[in-house]
């Protein structure tokens, strides 16, 4: 291995008391002492997230209030620590949104288990899982740490994307049904 | 009790005078010491480019209305707290310890330290009567030989703790106190001889070197802060104050790094806010003996002093007290600049090894003394001589 040696010069005498390399650090010192302070005051000043922050997560709902999970199970396929169980159910056919067919009787994520890897949100077909903003979390008990289905859309709420997709397949389906008439 | 009765009582009872004074010396001092703990948190944390402590808070201070949040704000009730939670801890006594030294020891540590302070000038009185409780003429040299006895603290507490980590500490401690106790004399005694004037009582107390420094009281013309006239004395007696604080860099009886908590590892609860509070107490002796021997003490400076007193003295009713008051506020404000340095150095600089503290002290400080000394001693000898 080819090593160059730097020679090291000698100290002058000014270098050698010491005292030039001590007011340096002095100096140094009070700029900082001067310097606004970089703490951020927690939980009166809050961090700004980036986008894409994998907190939480959730569960939403489109802009007409209509839960966007189709129970289709796949986050809890693909759930690396099993912290999603899902229990699908029925729309009931008088619902507006019968079309839809189905959605989760009950969603839980056991928030003890979660470790916000984001790949449920990442399967989602329904864009109906997502990991918020929510980054503190704190809870009295175990039970209080699984969130329920009732939870998660509180902690969700509306997601304003305007796609309706199951709102169109309806109107499609319907108007190639009116065009077989004729 | 009318008035002169009062005066008379006070006089029959001088004893009595003297224990509220040194009462009050103390409770300011030891006030002090808890400032001390606050602007160490605060200036470390400005250094650091944090905020430091701005929450605590109680419900009685915080139910003042706008001093009360503000206190807590600037966090200096969190002084209070480090106070209290030290009183209140739990204070074992580990089984090993050699126990009647271990309960001296915090004693011996803080005991000096509050008898160094009766002899402290901090201002003078109208008529030239110096504000200290005790005026000897012996005065810092009394003043040096307690406050190094703080040092058998430090020693007992090694002793008595029975393991090895306290014990360097304490061994480190007493070779360090030694070491630079000798550079300490040494570079003083050139003030000494700048004092010694004829006229002077003695060149020894505390309050003639401060009235050396002011032209009105010494009658010398170019009057001169000792750390204009005698700067290596000033830089020698600076770095021996730190050494013999045992602030860093040269905190050698703790050098928590290596030995867990030095001296004071065994310790706990109160016994450990002794040994804490002598520390900041020594601290505040040795910036108030480096004001009075080389800033001037309380005078504002050489030469506006006695612009000053004509314009002070125009007004007959508070006339001299007020110089009184102004010179004890110059003298704290001094002080308070000082303890504000010795922190701001110990968040600057790391701590030296121990080998380098005793070749500092040995051979680079203690020559350099002696040739201050010698220096000084020709130029006043050539000086008298014409």
């Amino acid at each position: 291995m080819a090593v160059k040696v730097i020679e090291q010069k000698p100290l002058t005498i000014l270098e050698r008391t010491y005292l030039p390399q001590i007011v340096g650090g002095l100096k140094i010192t009070a700029r900082n002492m001067l310097k606004p302070s970089v703490t951020l005051q927690y939980p009166d000043e809050r961090p700004v997230i980036p986008a894409g922050y994998r907190g939480v997560p959730v569960l939403v709902k489109d802009p007409h209030g209509r839960e966007k999970c189709v129970s289709c199970q796949l986050c809890e396929f693909v759930c690396p620590p099993k912290a999603i169980r899902i229990t699908p159910g029925e729309i009931a056919a008088d619902s507006p949104n019968a079309h839809v067919e189905k959605a989760p009787k009950e969603f839980e994520i056991n928030m003890l288990r979660c470790i916000y890897c984001g790949l449920c949100q990442e399967v989602c077909p329904e864009e109906a899982i997502w990991l918020q903003n929510n980054y503190s979390l704190a809870g009295f008990s175990r039970e209080q740490l699984v969130h329920n289905k009732a939870r998660l859309y509180e902690l969700g709420g509306t997601l304003p994307d305007s796609h309706y997709k199951w709102d169109k397949k309806k109107a499609d389906a319907e108007a190639a049904e009116h065009e077989g008439h004729h | 009790m009318n008035r002169t009765a009062i005066t008379e009582f006070l006089a029959q009872n001088e004893l009595l005078l003297r224990a509220v004074g040194a009462i009050a010396i103390m409770s300011v001092v030891l006030g002090m010491a808890n400032l001390c703990v606050w602007l160490e948190r605060k200036v470390s944390a400005w250094i650091q480019g944090r905020v430091g402590p701005n929450r605590t808070n109680t419900p009685l201070i915080a139910w003042i209305p706008v001093v009360g949040p503000l206190l807590g704000k600037l966090g200096l009730v969190q002084a209070a707290a480090d106070g209290g939670k030290l009183l209140f801890k739990e204070d074992p006594v580990p089984g090993h310890v050699n126990k009647p030294y271990y309960y001296l020891a915090p004693v011996c540590a803080l005991a000096p330290a509050l008898v160094v302070l009766v002899m402290l000038p901090f201002g003078m009185l109208p008529g030239g009567t110096p504000l200290t409780l005790c005026h000897v003429d012996t005065g810092f040299l009394f003043m040096f030989a307690v406050s190094s006895l703080g040092v058998y603290g430090i020693t007992l507490a090694g002793w008595a703790a029975n393991s090895k980590y306290p014990f360097l500490g304490a061994v480190r401690g007493a070779a360090q106190l030694i070491s630079y106790e000798l550079a300490l004399g040494l570079s003083i005694i050139p003030v000494v001889l700048a004092t010694a004037a004829p006229g002077v009582e003695s060149p020894l107390n505390l309050t003639a070197i401060v009235l050396n420094q002011s032209e009105v009281a010494s009658g010398m013309v170019p009057a001169m802060w000792h750390i204009i006239s005698h700067p290596l004395s000033a830089l020698i007696f600076l770095v021996a104050i730190f050494a013999e604080t045992n602030r860093h860099p040269f905190d050698m009886p703790e050098s928590e790094t290596d030995l867990v908590g030095g001296f004071h590892t065994e310790y706990g609860s109160f016994k450990f806010g002794l040994f804490f509070v002598a520390e900041y107490g020594h601290m505040v002796i040795g910036s108030a003996l480096f004001t009075l021997f080389f800033l001037g003490g309380w005078s504002l400076s050489p030469v506006a002093d006695a612009k000053l007193m004509e314009l002070l003295s125009l007004n007959t009713l508070f006339g001299g007290y007020a110089l009184t008051v102004l010179g004890l506020g110059v003298f704290l404000a001094k002080l308070a600049s000082l303890i504000f340095f010795f922190m701001w150095v110990r968040w600057t600089l790391p701590r030296f090894r121990y080998d380098q503290v005793m070749d500092i002290g040995w051979r680079k400080l203690l020559p350099l003394a002696i040739a201050n000394l010698i220096f000084y001693v020709v130029f006043y000898g050539v000086k008298a001589g014409h």
